[in-house]
């Protein structure tokens, strides 16, 4: 067999299968647990990770109610209504600037557009975004729906195009508008946190396009522009993001992510999660063989994982009786100890400790003397 | 030249969450073609201008480590003791301020300096024997003093009285209610302390005053900027301490816009032993090596240790003990025919309270004149020689609490030779494998430098001067 | 996490049972609680669904809101929520005590019991915090006028919020952090907010382990969220028919009587299992016995209690909406010297609290071998009692020469550490200490003051003292390095009409 290349490595590991589309949540939920091998290959291959948790039987939990939904679209509409003028309103005098005209471009708004494909979108935005880079002029410019691009593992991915660039003299933001409230000047740090990887990762990609073209890519700024509900209204208000940090987080990650290859090298050659759908498109593979193709890949599950990754569920089961289940601190405070079994023998002194263990067993075997002790009711 | 970051493109805006850093009033940073003498002296200079002009209500000095902020303090109160401005000087800890008398009193012999206490406090040795120094638990019986000293936690309980100047010592220790609580003392301020440092931290959580300009958790300094941004921010640009080895080591990792160099040159310090290490061993490999290049890593073999990891408790007591067998000599500009370094010249620093105890126990009565202790407590000291149990050797995971950029910049910047550090294999794995998902909130500057990009930064480094233990 | 704790959730794992981390309770359970159970609105701030509340566990009052972006309707359930919650906190004012102040020189007044609120989980108590926060501006008059139970509710509610951060409060409390205060499970602290896993865990059916009525408890068809956010799904495939079917009721009053009623039942078979479920918590806390010192940190907040209740009496303005420099560095203050205090106390209470300090070497156990209790030190000016013990010990003892300690058995008395001998056999360690304090007035200790040969007793580094209170700045001298004096939005002040406005534009 000739060897293929990683592009081609990874379509055999998804099978027959679209690769699933990225955006900035997806790219951005890159960084959030980079040690997991299994979430790299899955990622990087583009597999649907909800339905490979669903098929063998771990659905993911995570929905969204449509109220969230209504309530995200509304306002976004609310702001980019009239040609965006509410937001131009908060770029003008919340943050101070004196642009005295602005056009509206949306990209996605001619009809048609919907066919072209993505290679053709991305070289429209990137068109318009270089004729406004060199335009010098005093007019501004707010882009609606550009097509970005960036590279993840050697491939170039799309983003899916729901942000605004903010272009004036020759300068760009990101904006991001979000539904969740400022309340008196604070927010939900877990959002924020999302938000601000999420035009990280625009950021980035309009760097990247703009460097390409031979521009210096700090003209598009680190600081991003957060436009959410004031308070319990529907007003908008904006904030300036600091996303520089993210910038380094996602830089290192994405250039981890061209390491895909160690990893691949490592697992068996004929790993695949085609679910080999019929012609009627019900998945024929044993979902045993999936289990099987998911355990060759090693996991890294922590509690945190529920939250962000669809295969939560079925690596949870499948770290049943580790003290990883139990949480990174109840680990460490185990002694490091990977198996709850193990922790508890050695702490009843019934399972010598190996040389590397001597240490924890010590630390377990006076922590249950202790707990004994007290149980029993001896004075304190 | 300074790093200048891009803010808004149209004037007169505000940028809310990004901290510029500041071009320096005084000095020129590092790398200018200034001798470091004459630089630090011009920075010097340009502090006491600054002070003497009265323009300001408050002057920032940023001192790198070893840059001289204590001379700075001394001659800065000297100054306006002469010019017959009654003075306060704030500081952090009782020992800052027996430090402070110590040098103040020696530098102006004639100047009465009070130094105010707790009731309980009883004067050590060098407070005691210099005459012009008085003692008191109350303003009011330190009458006479030109220059009253004391900490911030005794200012606070000083209801009144207002003096025209105060000098506050290292103000990035100092939390800002601290500041809040001594600041109705004072008229105008020069404040003065290492911003590479640890914050000041609280035991309690709460998130309810995050992105306030006046939280109270966050620095004296953070607080006093952002309600007076205007105010001047002078740094001081060269390490006396650091060796021409560390110093853009250091400046790099931990102070990346602002940088500081080296007072002095390779030619000027160096250490040696007395005594060959015979059979050599990874031991002495390592100090040779810290000899020589002003850095070792002394590196165990990989595995996930309790935090009281044994072995790395050992190899750090050994590390300092060899030192002191081997006889060590060192050179410098203050001893040019050397000195030998003896154990209260040397420091073994750990992130925790339990590791300092696990390496003192390992030190035995050989090592007792050694010091032990954690980066908190090492803040602001100097040592010849210093061994550090890296942060994160033999750690899963990663917290904040051992990525802080602060803790890993006290450890390596308290020596004058050479700094040994000694971890586990894998932390470079644990840095690539940690998540991202540090919460981020409204309106509060970001902190630079990153505590991954440190970390990873200092590992770079020290990764060429590996001795593999045995 | 400590390793008395890691190790008792490794138990539980093991057992399949949830195990005690404390042996007493370290909260006060009121007699007459008052639980709370509020849904919110899906990508909304903080807007009001449904809630269940009352005091009678077979008589809760189910408040609904059917169109919850109504903003009328929010405030007729903050008017509702008030007419429940207010007669509550007045029903706790009619008795008070006399408590000496100032060395028994002044008295002041607290009431003899104070009120006591239950959500479910933290999000809960944020979301009675933003709940407060909108609506303790409201003005009774004006444009948009409200009832005016709804700013003194506002007010209320903000206060139980702020006194829930205050370490050992009691009076709102989450029901998920009450029981993991007690119990650890087999799964992780993420997993422990899941109010039923958590009670699945504690307290499992018949017939079950904790581990397998956790992963029961995990399925939202049975165990729906214990709120404030709803199941996706119900909202996808329940709440939106019939919040739509409601609004197309439009004025016929039959037809939107009938989806009102569907939509409460709907919202009321979310909220009836975790409404059970804070039953069931309550009732195993308050099988455990109270620590010893609950009773005192509950007359704190019996205190915080009356201190509020009477400057709302003189026409207190609202909280602001955030604190001024001085407040909240003096919160801060009181916040960390409650925290210490409420560690040191449990520790006091509680053996299995004091363990986990024994391991870390902050405080040992051991029998005492040795004692010269009638030790006269006459080095000073002026003879002075100072006995001296020394104890064996096995745990691994950290303190040092000099260092002082404190017994728990004998709170008023000071030790002094004066040796710490590593025994030569490796049997443990031999401490030597003088003590100070609480030895009655004479040169002979009181009887029972020193620790016998034989006793078994307790040292720590943790203190019980008195720590004095900080001296902070008046509000309007705040200093030129903090901002100057506070803006209104940092002081309390009379909401003005663009205050009131906020809610509806």
């Amino acid at each position: 067999m000739t060897s293929m290349n990683t592009a081609e490595r990874l379509a055999a590991i998804r099978g027959g299968a679209k690769p699933k589309r990225h955006n900035a949540r997806t790219i951005a939920a890159l960084t959030r647990n980079p040690g997991c091998a299994r979430r790299a290959v899955l990622d990087c291959a583009g597999i649907d990770k909800q339905r490979l948790a669903a098929y063998v039987d771990f659905p993911a939990r995570f929905g969204q109610s449509q109220f969230a939904i209504a309530r995200g679209n509304a306002f976004e509409a609310q702001v980019k209504a009239d040609g965006a003028a509410e937001l131009l309103t908060l770029l003008r005098e919340r943050l101070g600037l004196s642009i005295p005209e602005v056009a509206y471009d949306d990209l996605a708004s001619v009809t048609g557009r919907e066919q072209e494909s993505p290679e053709v979108r991305y070289a429209r935005t990137r068109t318009l975004l270089i004729r406004a880079a060199t335009g010098a002029g005093d007019a501004g410019t707010l882009f609606d729906h550009p097509l970005l691009r960036i590279n993840v593992a050697g491939q170039p991915v799309y983003l899916e195009p729901d942000l605004i660039a903010f272009q004036a003299g020759g300068r760009f933001h990101v904006v991001e508008i979000k539904s969740f409230a400022i309340v008196d000047g604070q927010a939900d740090a877990g959002k924020v946190s999302s938000a601000a990887i999420q035009s990280a990762v625009y950021v980035l990609a309009m760097r990247e396009l703009l460097a390409e073209a031979g521009f210096d890519p700090e003209i598009v700024s680190h600081d991003v522009v957060l436009v959410c509900p004031r308070d319990f209204s529907n007003r908008p208000t904006a904030v300036l993001v600091d996303v520089r940090k993210q910038l380094a987080v996602l830089r290192r990650q994405l250039g981890r992510m061209t390491r895909i290859d160690e990893l691949l090298a490592a697992l068996p050659p004929d790993l695949s999660f085609d679910l080999a759908p019929d012609a009627a498109g019900v998945p024929t593979r044993d979902p045993a063989a999936i289990v099987t193709a998911l355990r060759a890949i090693d996991a890294r599950y922590t509690p945190d994982c529920l939250a962000v990754c669809e295969l939560a569920y079925f690596c949870r089961h499948e770290a049943r009786g580790c003290t990883a289940a139990l949480g990174p601190a109840t680990r460490e405070a185990l002694g490091g100890i990977d198996r709850v079994e193990t922790a508890l023998a050695l702490a009843h002194d019934v399972l010598p400790p190996a040389e590397e263990q001597a240490e924890a067993a010590a630390l377990l075997q006076a922590a249950a003397r202790l707990r004994a002790e007290a149980l029993a009711g001896a004075p304190a | 030249m300074t790093t200048t970051p891009y803010r808004w493109v149209l004037p007169g805006t505000p940028s809310l969450g990004v901290v510029a850093p500041r071009a320096g009033a005084g000095a020129g940073p590092a790398g200018s073609a200034v001798p470091p003498d004459e630089a630090a002296r011009r920075a010097v200079a340009g502090v006491l201008a600054e002070l003497s002009s009265g323009d300001h209500r408050g002057v920032v000095v940023d001192s790198p480590p070893g840059a001289g902020k204590s001379t700075l303090v001394v001659r800065a109160a000297g100054e306006l003791a002469r010019a017959g401005e009654p003075l306060i000087v704030v500081a952090q800890t009782n020992e800052q301020v027996d430090d402070l008398i110590d040098r103040l009193a020696q530098a102006e012999p004639d100047l009465p300096i009070g130094r105010l206490s707790a009731n309980d406090y009883t004067a050590s040795e060098r407070v005691r024997h210099y005459s012009t120094v008085r003692v008191a638990a109350k303003v009011a019986d330190l009458g006479g003093s030109s220059v009253i000293i004391g900490t911030a936690a005794k200012w606070a309980m000083v209801p009144e009285g207002r003096w025209p100047w105060a000098i506050v010592d290292e103000a990035y220790q100092m939390r800002s209610d601290a500041l809040l609580r001594v600041a109705g003392r004072f008229d105008r301020a020069l404040f003065v302390g290492d911003p590479g440092q640890l914050d000041p931290f609280s035991t309690v959580e709460t998130e309810r005053w995050v992105g306030l300009t006046w939280d109270p958790m966050q620095s004296a300094v953070a607080a006093l900027l952002r309600h007076n941004p205007e105010l001047p921010v002078h740094r001081l640009p060269v390490s006396w301490r650091l060796p021409a080895s560390a110093a853009p080591v250091v400046a790099e990792a931990f102070y990346p816009f602002t940088g500081f160099s080296a007072g002095t040159t390779e030619a000027q310090r160096s250490l040696s032993f007395t005594t060959a290490g015979l059979g050599g061993g990874p031991v002495d490999e390592a100090l040779e090596l810290a000899a020589s290049t002003g850095w070792a890593l002394y590196e165990l073999p990989a595995r996930h240790t309790l935090r009281t990891d044994a072995e790395a408790a050992a190899a750090c007591a050994r590390l300092a003990l060899r030192l002191l067998e081997r006889g060590a000599v060192a050179v410098s500009e203050r001893d040019p025919a050397g000195r030998p370094v003896t154990a209260d010249r040397i420091a073994i620093g750990a992130a925790h309270r339990d590791q300092v105890a696990a390496i003192r126990s390992q030190l035995g009565p050989a090592g007792a004149g050694i010091t032990v202790d954690t980066a908190n407590r090492l803040q602001g000291r100097e040592y010849d020689v210093t061994i550090v149990l890296h942060p994160l050797s033999g750690r899963r995971d990663a917290t904040a609490f051992h990525l802080e950029a602060g803790r890993l910049c006290v450890l390596t910047s308290r020596h004058r030779h050479a700094c040994v550090v000694v971890a586990r294999a894998g932390i470079a794995e644990l840095l690539d494998a940690h998540p991202s998902t540090e919460p981020v909130h409204l309106n509060v500057p970001v902190k630079f430098p990153d505590g991954w990009e440190a970390n990873q930064a200092m590992l770079a480094r020290l990764a060429a001067h590996r001795t593999t233990a045995r | 996490m400590s390793t008395l704790v890691a190790l008792a959730r490794a138990e539980a794992v093991a057992a399949g049972f949830a195990q005690r981390t404390t042996t007493v309770r370290h909260l006060h359970v009121a007699a007459r609680p008052l639980v709370f159970v509020p849904l919110s609105m899906a990508g909304e701030a903080n807007a009001p669904l449904a809630a269940l509340v009352g005091t009678d566990p077979a008589a809760p009052r189910l408040l609904v809101v059917p169109q919850p972006r109504n903003r009328d309707q929010r405030f007729r359930f903050a008017a509702e929520l008030a007419e429940v919650l207010l007669p509550y906190l007045d029903s706790f004012r009619g008795v008070a005590e006399a408590v000496p102040v100032n060395r028994g020189k002044e008295i002041r007044h607290r009431y003899v019991d104070a009120p006591q609120v239950l959500v479910p989980n933290p999000a809960g108590i944020q979301f009675t915090r933003l709940l407060g926060r909108s609506t303790r501006f409201r003005r009774t008059d004006g444009d948009y006028p409200v009832h005016p139970s709804v700013p003194l509710l506002g007010r209320w509610l903000t206060f139980l919020a702020d006194r829930a951060e205050h370490p050992g409060s009691c009076l709102l409390l989450a029901m998920t952090e009450a029981l993991t205060l007690h119990w650890a499970t087999g799964q992780s602290p993420l997993e422990d907010n899941h109010l039923a896993a958590l009670l699945a865990w504690i307290d499992p059916p018949d017939g079950l382990t904790g581990a397998e009525a956790a992963a029961r408890a995990e399925d939202p068809l049975t165990w729906p969220p214990a709120g404030p956010l709803t199941d996706p799904t119900f909202d996808n495939e329940v709440l939106a028919p019939l919040i739509a079917a409601y609004a197309e009721a439009g004025d016929d009053p039959g037809r939107q009587a009938r989806a009102r009623e569907a939509l409460a039942e709907a919202l009321r078979g979310q909220l009836a299992p975790t409404w059970r479920l804070m039953w069931r918590g309550l009732a195993l806390l308050r099988d455990l016995p109270p620590g010893a010192r609950v009773a005192q940190r509950w007359a704190e907040d019996r205190d915080a209690f009356t201190g509020f209740a009477s400057y709302l009496d003189e026409g207190g303005h609202p909280q602001p909406r955030r604190d001024g420099a001085v407040v909240a560095a003096q919160r801060l203050h009181r916040l960390e010297r409650a925290l210490q205090s409420y560690a040191v106390q449990r520790a006091y209470d509680d053996p299995l609290v004091m363990a986990d300090y024994r391991l870390t070497g902050e405080a040992f156990v051991g029998e005492v071998t040795l004692a010269d209790p009638n030790r006269i030190d006459d080095s000073g000016r002026r003879r002075v009692l100072r006995p001296r013990i020394m104890l064996r010990t096995t745990d691994p003892v950290q303190v040092t020469p000099g260092t002082a300690v404190y017994s728990p058995d004998r709170p008023q008395q000071k030790a002094r550490v004066v040796l710490v001998t590593p025994r030569p056999d490796g049997t443990g360690t031999d401490v030597v200490l003088e003590l100070t304090g609480g030895l009655g007035r004479a040169l002979t200790p009181a009887p029972g003051s020193v620790p016998e040969v034989g006793e078994r007793v307790c040292y720590t580094t943790l203190s019980d003292g008195f720590m004095p209170p900080g001296e902070f700045p008046a509000r309007e001298e705040t200093p030129w390095t903090h901002g100057g004096p506070p803006t209104a939005d940092e002081e309390a002040v009379e909401p003005t009409a663009e205050d009131a406005l906020e809610e509806w534009e």
